[in-house]
């Protein structure tokens, strides 16, 4: 900027009449409203608003004006100044959001292009169906017991009320290590984890157990020699089978489906008397497909209950081999086969399919089941 | 055990208009497993009616003989081609006539064949799925029916049959007797024991004196019974509908003998065996085997007796396996005219143990090994006597028995037991009516009850039976349903978290979680280049594998992976990420685990002793990574997975746990010798990653250049921090240094990372190695590793000075250390 006058000049200055400004801003606006792109608004700013433009240059001229007449001018500047700058800011919006879009088309992709670079991971839906039963127990106060799966004989029958010779023995098809001899075996059940739980924890006891097990089978469609169960077990002052019932509900209803619940029918396992099978009500058609050939269900075969496992309640002298007393304590227990379990909650129709670790498999269920 | 209703039905009223299904769902409450309601002839529809051959003519023109047959079906005669040659003119046959229908759809018409019009079809079981029964077409006995009699009910056609699966405990339920029983209590009607009264015989004829019998051992053995019938027709036959519930049943028809003692058997629930008693020398003798002794059971096969075996013998040596299977040598044949019938009670864990010694499963063993009922031999032999007198003629000349005396279990109860255990009133009346319908003789003593089981319920012993009979007997749907309180619990173990963590994070990861099998064979061992004295050697061995190729049990995961990347290949997948977590197990079993008694807690030092004979079970982790990592797509080429994602996987499980772990070159004889890094925590290897070993590549039949890794899991996750300690974050500016150093090949990039670390003091914060540079500018068997240094104060600005001086103490020591050369 050039310094003020400093001294007093009478004379009226031309450039500073309002006729002069009026024409400095239509050149000004006109020139902004004719520029095509950022350069061209660029230029006309250096021109019309800049330090060498017409009204800059009239601006240095106010000091020579007579006091009275300083004010005046300098208004006048002032509007003039505004309106060139409200007109380049708003050009200058136009433009760069013009600039902008055409820019980011220029910069656009097809976003539908596969974008599967490597191959996506699971965990294998056993497990996390094992997790998940895991939760619903946790939640009701429950701790996850585990034991060794090559497994004494004590543990594994004798303890569980199952004598040698018993026919119960023969029933599971038990692989022995070593020698047959050795009373050492693969589990055949998780029922083991119960006499571990009640040798090793405190009373009273809550707890559910999965885990791998082992049988002599055949692999087939619906057999295999390595699976896996859940067994829960309770052990405390007043346990009923009510209590039973209503645990089993409860746990029906939590993987199933709200009012889902179970039915117990009368069966034999050597580790409890009252003993039973376990039913859950099929969750696809509960039960309107009993009876009715228009509504036959896949799930449960029109049977309105799917087998589910076995419960009951701890045999005393089970109990006895663990050193609880009977007069005092009473417990339940239950299990199920979780690849059982997985066949009719998720749709699965081969056994084969959850053993072969076909990548596809597990990759349908991703990290839940 | 199958059960034709219509059999059920003469012992027990069941109201009419019961099917078999609502008879099963009766047994299926009571605890009785209903395998399958079948009935007879399903799929027969229309005319079956009974025919009289009147004449036939042979047809001899055609590839095989064929007859063409005059057959009465009832005021007309019908012609009828059969291919079938068992019958003659006379005989009472079953006719199809044209419009019914048999099983699979068949429907019968007039047609011609064999130039005949034939006016219907003579049938066999088979073609009407009676049975197997296909030498010829079913000849009814004569005058048994009239000739256009409707077929059917003499058939047992639209009889249905039961089929119940019995558990062990519920011997009693292996029979007719049984199961109407249970039927009885259900339906609440009356029950007339075929087992407990003694059918009328006549009286002994002392034409000569019936065989003795004896028993040695009268804990194995405790009633013995011996009845002799001499004068029987040898060519008597069964009656029909003998043979057609023994049919039914699933039993064969053999002769008359045989079939009445499997009739009664199935009646009763008592196994009878008749011996030709021409053929016995002496006495009947139960005993045990004496050294030497070996035996021809009836299927042919000679049997060496073991001593703990119980056999039936008379004075020349063993004639039968106790409750199990008969000799051959006295068999009933075509010619036998003298009975000697046995009925007798054997110890169930006798019966048990030789029937699995001799892989020899029977009816009879099936029986005995779920308990039969102690008192019922005599009353069971006098049934069957009854009736081989009845069809087979003869003459009873008497019974020899010996028993040992009866001691009946009393069992104690308070009255409120089962409302105690249910969880629900019962009252006291109600307890007691519901042992009495099962048999038991109940006497109250105040608020006790003394309960003695009935002789068919040996299961029957302790308080928990009854508490299951009276609740069963109620319905196991009338127990209400509540949620017990249960102790405060404790979430997750620290372990069991972690484990899903690692599966988590894995399976987010890219890799996909498989479940294999445990067994493994040397051959695979082998393949996998595991020295013998390697801890993955398998030494766990299984007594009775699945295959003899693979007897042991893993103490590695990476053979399971292999087959299970295998198999993905052979379905056209060969870009395959997988792991397992999972154990493996160590140390062969020698000698015996200790079996202490069950009667009270095993002490300390049984239970400590136990569990020393199990092998370690150590828990693993482990992965392989074959073929490509990133796919070909628009972005770029594919590239493979390689051992720095193998050991990139191995420290991110480490990572996740909030293990430090250090990676060393490693020495892993199934890896790549050059591309092995062993995973270090604490100074103990605690793992291995990189690319396979090319032989193993080779051997096991993956692409080339797979990779592996696999994780001791179990230590890894015992050197987890409980708690993690946070970190300061540095507020203050951070200073940036860039060191690039030349290196002989043989320093490992840690190596020189270390010697950074070393040498840049406290106020280094990370070094990161981002450039790995070999070319003409670097001599041969060197290359230059460039390292990006960041150095912060936590307190201030650094001086340019202060980190100068850092940076030169870090280079100073990788070149005191490492030779490094600034490049």
């Amino acid at each position: 900027m050039s310094a003020p006058n400093s001294s007093f000049d009478p004379k009226q200055v031309a450039a500073l009449d309002a006729t002069a400004i009026d024409g400095m801003v239509t050149d000004a606006l006109g020139a902004i409203a004719s520029a095509v792109d950022l350069q061209a608004l660029k230029d006309a700013r250096l021109a019309h608003a800049g330090d060498r433009s017409p009204l800059a240059l009239a601006n240095r001229e106010i000091g020579a004006l007579p006091p009275a007449a300083k004010a005046e001018a300098g208004k006048r500047i002032g509007e003039a100044r505004s309106a060139i700058k409200a007109a380049l800011d708003s050009r200058t919006e136009i433009l760069e959001t013009e600039r902008d879009e055409r820019v980011l088309v220029d910069e656009a992709v097809d976003v539908t292009l596969p974008v599967d670079r490597s191959t996506v991971g699971a965990r294998h839906p056993l497990t996390t169906l094992m997790e998940r039963i895991c939760d619903v127990f946790i939640a009701m106060g429950y701790d996850i017991a585990e034991g060794p799966e090559v497994e004494s004989e004590w543990v594994n029958f004798d303890a569980l009320n199952v004598p040698p010779d018993h026919p119960a023995r023969t029933m599971q098809d038990t692989f022995y290590i070593g020698s047959a001899e050795s009373g050492v075996v693969l589990r055949t059940q998780t029922s083991p984890i119960q006499i571990r739980a009640m040798l090793e924890r405190p009373l009273p006891i809550y707890v559910v157990a999965p885990g791998r097990v082992f049988r002599t089978d055949e692999l087939d469609a619906t057999h295999t020699p390595v699976f896996h169960q859940v067994e829960g077990l309770a052990v405390d002052e007043n346990i009923t089978m009510a209590d039973l019932k209503g645990t089993l509900d409860h746990f029906a209803a939590e993987m199933f489906g709200e009012g889902i619940v179970t039915r117990l029918r009368p069966s034999y396992f050597p580790f409890t008397e009252p003993s039973a099978e376990l039913d859950v009500q099929c969750f696809v058609c509960r039960g309107a497909s009993i009876g009715d050939p228009a509504k036959s269900c896949r799930t449960c075969g029109s049977e309105g209950w799917i087998e589910w496992g076995g419960c009951g309640m701890v045999n005393p002298r089970v109990l006895a081999a663990v050193g609880i007393d009977s007069s005092k304590y009473r417990g339940f227990a239950f299990g199920m086969g979780i690849e059982r379990t997985l066949m009719f909650r998720n749709g699965v129709t081969d056994m084969r399919d959850m053993v072969e670790g076909d990548v596809r498999f597990s990759q349908a269920f991703g990290v839940e089941s | 055990m199958r059960a034709p209703v219509s059999w059920l039905r003469e012992l027990v009223a069941i109201p009419e208009g019961e099917g078999g299904r609502d008879i099963a769902e009766r047994l299926i409450r009571a605890g009785l497993e209903v395998e399958t309601v079948e009935t007879m002839g399903e799929g027969v529809d229309g005319d079956l009616v009974v025919g009289h051959v009147e004449s036939i003519e042979e047809l001899t023109e055609f590839k095989k003989p064929i007859r063409w047959c005059q057959v009465n079906v009832g005021g007309v005669t019908r012609g009828i081609i059969c291919g079938a040659r068992n019958f003659i003119v006379g005989d009472l046959v079953v006719v199809a006539l044209p419009g019914t229908v048999l099983p699979g759809g068949f429907t019968i018409a007039a047609r011609e064949t064999y130039g005949r019009v034939s006016d219907g079809m003579l049938c066999s079981e088979r073609e009407l799925g009676l049975g197997d029964g296909h030498d010829g077409i079913i000849i009814l006995p004569t005058d048994s029916a009239e000739a256009g009699d409707d077929a059917r009910p003499i058939l047992g056609i639209g009889d249905e049959i039961l089929d119940i699966a019995v558990t062990p405990d519920r011997g009693y339920a292996l029979s007719l007797r049984g199961l109407a029983r249970e039927l009885a209590i259900s339906y609440g009607s009356e029950f007339v024991d075929p087992g407990s009264a003694l059918v009328d015989l006549p009286a002994p004829e002392s034409v000569r004196t019936p065989a003795e019998c004896a028993s040695e051992d009268l804990a194995a053995c405790d009633m013995f019974t011996l009845r002799t019938i001499v004068g029987f027709d040898p060519k008597a036959v069964s009656p029909e509908w003998m043979r057609k519930r023994l049919s039914a049943c699933g039993m064969r028809p053999v002769s008359l003998a045989v079939d009445v003692t499997n009739y009664v058997m199935l009646e009763t629930g008592q196994p009878l065996h008749a011996f030709d008693l021409g053929k016995l020398r002496g006495t009947v003798t139960a005993r045990r085997p004496r050294s030497g002794d070996t035996l021809e059971t009836l299927d042919h096969v000679t049997r060496t007796l073991d001593a703990d075996d119980l056999v039936i013998a008379d004075d020349r040596g063993p004639i039968g396996l106790a409750g199990t299977m008969g000799g051959l040598d006295t068999e009933i044949d075509d010619s036998t005219t003298a009975i000697a019938l046995e009925a007798a009670h054997f110890s169930a864990e006798v019966v048990a143990r030789m029937a699995r010694r001799h892989k020899l499963s029977s009816e009879a063993s099936r029986r005995f090994e779920r308990g039969v009922d102690r008192q019922l031999a005599p009353y069971a032999s006098a049934r069957a006597a009854s009736l081989l007198l009845e069809y087979g003629g003869g003459r009873y000349v008497g019974m020899t028995a010996v028993e040992a005396p009866v001691s009946d279990v009393v069992i104690e109860m308070p009255v409120n037991e089962p409302s105690t255990v249910a969880g629900m009133p019962i009252a006291d009346a109600v307890v007691v009516d519901k042992l009495t319908s099962v048999g038991c003789q109940v006497v109250t003593d105040g608020e006790l009850l003394c309960v003695t089981p009935p002789s068919w319920r040996a299961d029957i012993t302790d308080p928990a039976d009854l508490v299951e009979e009276v609740v069963r007997l109620i319905g196991f749907d009338s127990v209400p349903s509540r949620l017990p309180i249960a102790a405060v619990g404790h979430g997750l173990t620290p372990q069991q978290r972690m484990r899903r963590r690692v599966g988590t994070m894995l399976g987010s990861r890219g890799a996909v979680e498989v479940l294999c099998y445990p067994f493994v064979s040397d051959a695979e061992l082998d393949a996998l280049r595991i020295p013998a004295d390697d801890p993955r050697r398998s030494d766990v061995r299984l007594a009775n594998p699945m295959s003899d190729q693979q007897p042991y049990l893993r103490a590695t995961l990476l053979p399971g992976l292999i087959a299970a990347v295998r198999r993905n290949a052979g379905r056209g997948n060969t870009n395959v990420n997988v792991f397992e977590l999972g154990s493996v197990y160590r140390g062969a079993v020698s000698g015996r685990a200790v079996r202490p008694s069950v009667l009270d807690r095993p002490s300390d030092a049984q239970w400590r002793e136990l569990n020393d004979t199990l092998p370690s079970q150590p828990f693993q982790v482990a992965g392989i990574l074959a073929g490509e990592r990133e796919l070909d797509g628009w972005w770029g080429s594919a590239r493979d997975f390689d051992w720095s994602d193998a050991v990139a996987a191995a420290l991110s499980v480490c990572d996740i746990l909030g293990v430090a772990a250090v990676v060393r070159q490693g020495s892993d004889p199934v890896f790549h010798p050059g591309r092995c890094a062993e995973i270090v925590v604490d100074d103990r290897v605690l793992g291995s990653a990189g690319e396979l070993h090319p032989r193993v590549v080779e051997a096991t039949g993956l692409s080339s250049r797979t990779c592996a890794w696999e994780l001791d899991l179990g230590a890894l996750m015992a050197a987890a921090p409980a708690v993690r300690s946070a970190p300061r974050v540095g507020t203050q500016p951070v200073a940036k240094e860039d060191l690039a150093l030349v290196v002989s090949d043989s320093v490992t990039a840690a190596d020189v990372e270390e010697a950074l670390r070393a040498g840049a003091g406290d106020l280094l914060e990370s070094v990161r190695l981002f450039d790995v540079y070999r070319g003409p500018q670097v001599p041969d068997g060197y290359r230059s590793l460039a390292f990006a240094l960041r150095f912060r104060a936590a307190d201030r600005t650094l001086e340019a000075a202060e980190t100068a001086a850092a940076r030169q103490a870090a280079l100073e020591s990788a070149a005191r250390v490492c030779g490094a050369v600034l490049r």
